[in-house]
């Protein structure tokens, strides 16, 4: 299926760089090395043959019998842990995961805004991490882009590093809580497939974070929170109705997860962009310089929301 | 004794390997990285004579490669130079240098100011990292390093874009400024995406090159805002 030209098995081997299509310098570096090992093992094999003809006594014959125990406690250790290494350090097993076509990721991403008729079958979950980590990548930049825009201050951390921890702390973080409630409620599903499913629900954020980032509209905002949301959530709880049983279960599972979603878009907004009250007030202004810098901390938003809320009231009415 | 014994051996031996020598290998299996192996008897000569070169001539051949890759990277076509020879001082160099440029004043002042050095860094080699992996997923026959090595020397005209900026912001700072900087970014973060599309999207299954284009495309995009977004304090 791929035009192998690597072996099979991608492992990160740093160490040994077998990839030495690198540079010569390295190669002359290996080959001389491994010449010295092979001179020093020939030389020890030599060694032990000669004493293996002498008759040295006890303490000769323990010596080397010592020696020989060393040897191969030292190859033993060395190839459990190689094998360790191998095995955790080989990203063949997430392979799997990133089987897809461009094709198929574009039809999940417009899927994940349909929500599903028919709750009374299981319905598919595709257990692809391709595009939800790509929506997450998305969403960091969409972010950063808003927070700059915005000239958010960040006190403790910074915008980056903010922006990545938020967007996928959200994202494992939500999945794995939502997948042990899963549990308690007896739902099918599995973690990789709740993964993929929360990953293509922020799809519906990108796509609004990116309108609203750049039209500074609240009206417009809660209009695409509650229809983009609210279609992207109301698919996410309707795969997870139809792989649950029971009333109870449904209504906590689903309750949890939609409430979840829509709150994180709209902390996601108020959070990371402040309207600049300057350019709603003095919309025929012409030198409004467009960025202005407002020194803001995070935790105070209330106040600047209503505040703007009541200007944009006021503006309206 | 024994050298009778080793040359009947041999002896024997000749006929069963004499078919060797017919033996060729097809054009359309790819080899990757370098077959020719030196011999062992020149091996420790040329040891010593790049040993006991200068260290002038050890340094410039250095950078005549890493500057030859530069070119190549400026007027991108299908070279293998740039695979072949894998070497991490030039994206060293430049992360360093852009990572300098986009440090905006200490953290405590009142206007906080643009990105540290440590976050360019980290932004550079985690993207370029997370895009390696990505492109080894999905199939890709180019190595670890490989990689990590066209992708750190594509940043070379987004690290021009940037003096370009800095020059251009000390001029001024309105409307104009942004826009000519505007531009010179985006010409520059096309150029970047360009370079390195050319020569990583060699080594992907045909159908799933958007696949891997796209966290390129992100990847550059974002170190272009940070470039763009920049202001001199």
């Amino acid at each position: 299926m791929q035009a192998g030209g690597s072996s099979g098995a991608a492992v990160i081997d740093m160490e040994n760089m077998d990839d030495t299509s690198g540079s010569s310098f390295e190669d002359m570096g290996e080959m001389h090395q491994r010449m010295k090992e092979e001179e020093e093992e020939e030389a020890e094999a030599a060694v032990g043959d000669e004493e293996d003809g002498e008759f040295l006594g006890m303490k000769g014959f323990r010596g080397q019998l010592g020696r020989q125990v060393a040897d191969q406690m030292w190859q033993a250790g060395k190839r459990q842990a190689s094998k360790a290494f191998s095995l955790y350090a080989n990203i063949d097993i997430l392979r799997p995961y990133f089987d897809v076509e461009p094709i198929q990721v574009r039809n999940r991403l417009l899927e994940s805004m349909i929500p599903v008729k028919m709750i009374n079958f299981p319905q598919k979950i595709a257990g692809e991490l391709y595009g939800p980590l790509m929506l997450v990548f998305t969403l960091v930049a969409i972010l950063l882009h808003g927070m700059k825009t915005s000239d958010t201050i960040i006190r403790e951390g910074t915008l980056m590093g903010t922006a990545i921890g938020t967007c996928f702390g959200y994202w494992l973080g939500v999945s794995s809580f939502i997948y042990f409630l899963a549990y308690l409620c007896n739902a099918q599903i599995t973690m990789v497939q709740m993964l993929s499913l929360l990953g293509y629900g922020l799809f519906g954020h990108c796509v609004t974070l990116f309108i609203t980032y750049n039209i500074h509209f609240h009206s417009l905002f809660y209009v695409f929170w509650l229809g983009i949301g609210g279609l992207s959530t109301l698919r996410m709880v309707a795969v997870l109705v139809s792989r649950t049983v029971g009333h109870t279960q449904r209504l906590i599972l689903c309750g949890t997860l939609s409430a979840l979603h829509m709150l994180f878009l709209l902390y996601l907004h108020f959070a990371y962009h402040k309207v600049v009250e300057g350019i709603l007030d003095t919309l025929e202004g012409p030198n409004v310089p467009p960025f202005q810098r407002v020194a803001r901390d995070i935790p105070v938003v209330s106040s600047a929301v209503l505040n703007t809320t009541v200007k944009v009231m006021a503006l309206t009415s | 004794m024994a050298a009778a014994e080793g040359s009947g051996a041999g002896g024997a031996a000749k006929p069963l390997f004499a078919g060797l020598s017919d033996v060729s290998i097809s054009e359309d299996i790819p080899v990757e990285g370098e077959i020719t192996v030196p011999v062992g008897s020149c091996s420790p000569d040329e040891d010593y004579s790049t040993l006991d070169e200068p260290v002038r001539d050890t340094i410039m051949r250095d950078l005549k490669a890493v500057g030859k890759k530069f070119v190549h990277v400026m007027y991108p076509k299908k070279s293998s130079a740039l695979l072949r020879d894998w070497d991490l001082w030039g994206p060293l160099v430049l992360c360093v240098s852009l990572a300098l440029m986009l440090q905006g004043g200490s953290a405590d002042s009142k206007e906080d100011g643009g990105p540290q050095f440590a976050e360019v860094f980290v932004i550079i080699w985690f993207g370029a990292v997370v895009i390696t992996l990505n492109s080894k997923l999905l199939g890709g026959t180019i190595s670890f390093f490989q990689s990590l090595c066209v992708l750190g020397y594509c940043v070379l005209p987004l690290t021009v874009a940037m003096l370009v900026c800095r020059l251009v912001l000390l001029a001024g700072s309105g409307t104009v400024s942004f826009i000519v900087r505007l531009i010179v970014v985006m010409a520059m973060f096309a150029w970047s995406t360009l370079a390195s599309t050319a020569f990583l999207a060699d080594s992907q299954p045909p159908n799933r090159k958007a696949l891997v284009i796209y966290p390129i495309f992100l990847f550059y995009f974002v170190i272009s805002w940070m470039i763009l977004t920049f202001t001199a304090q």
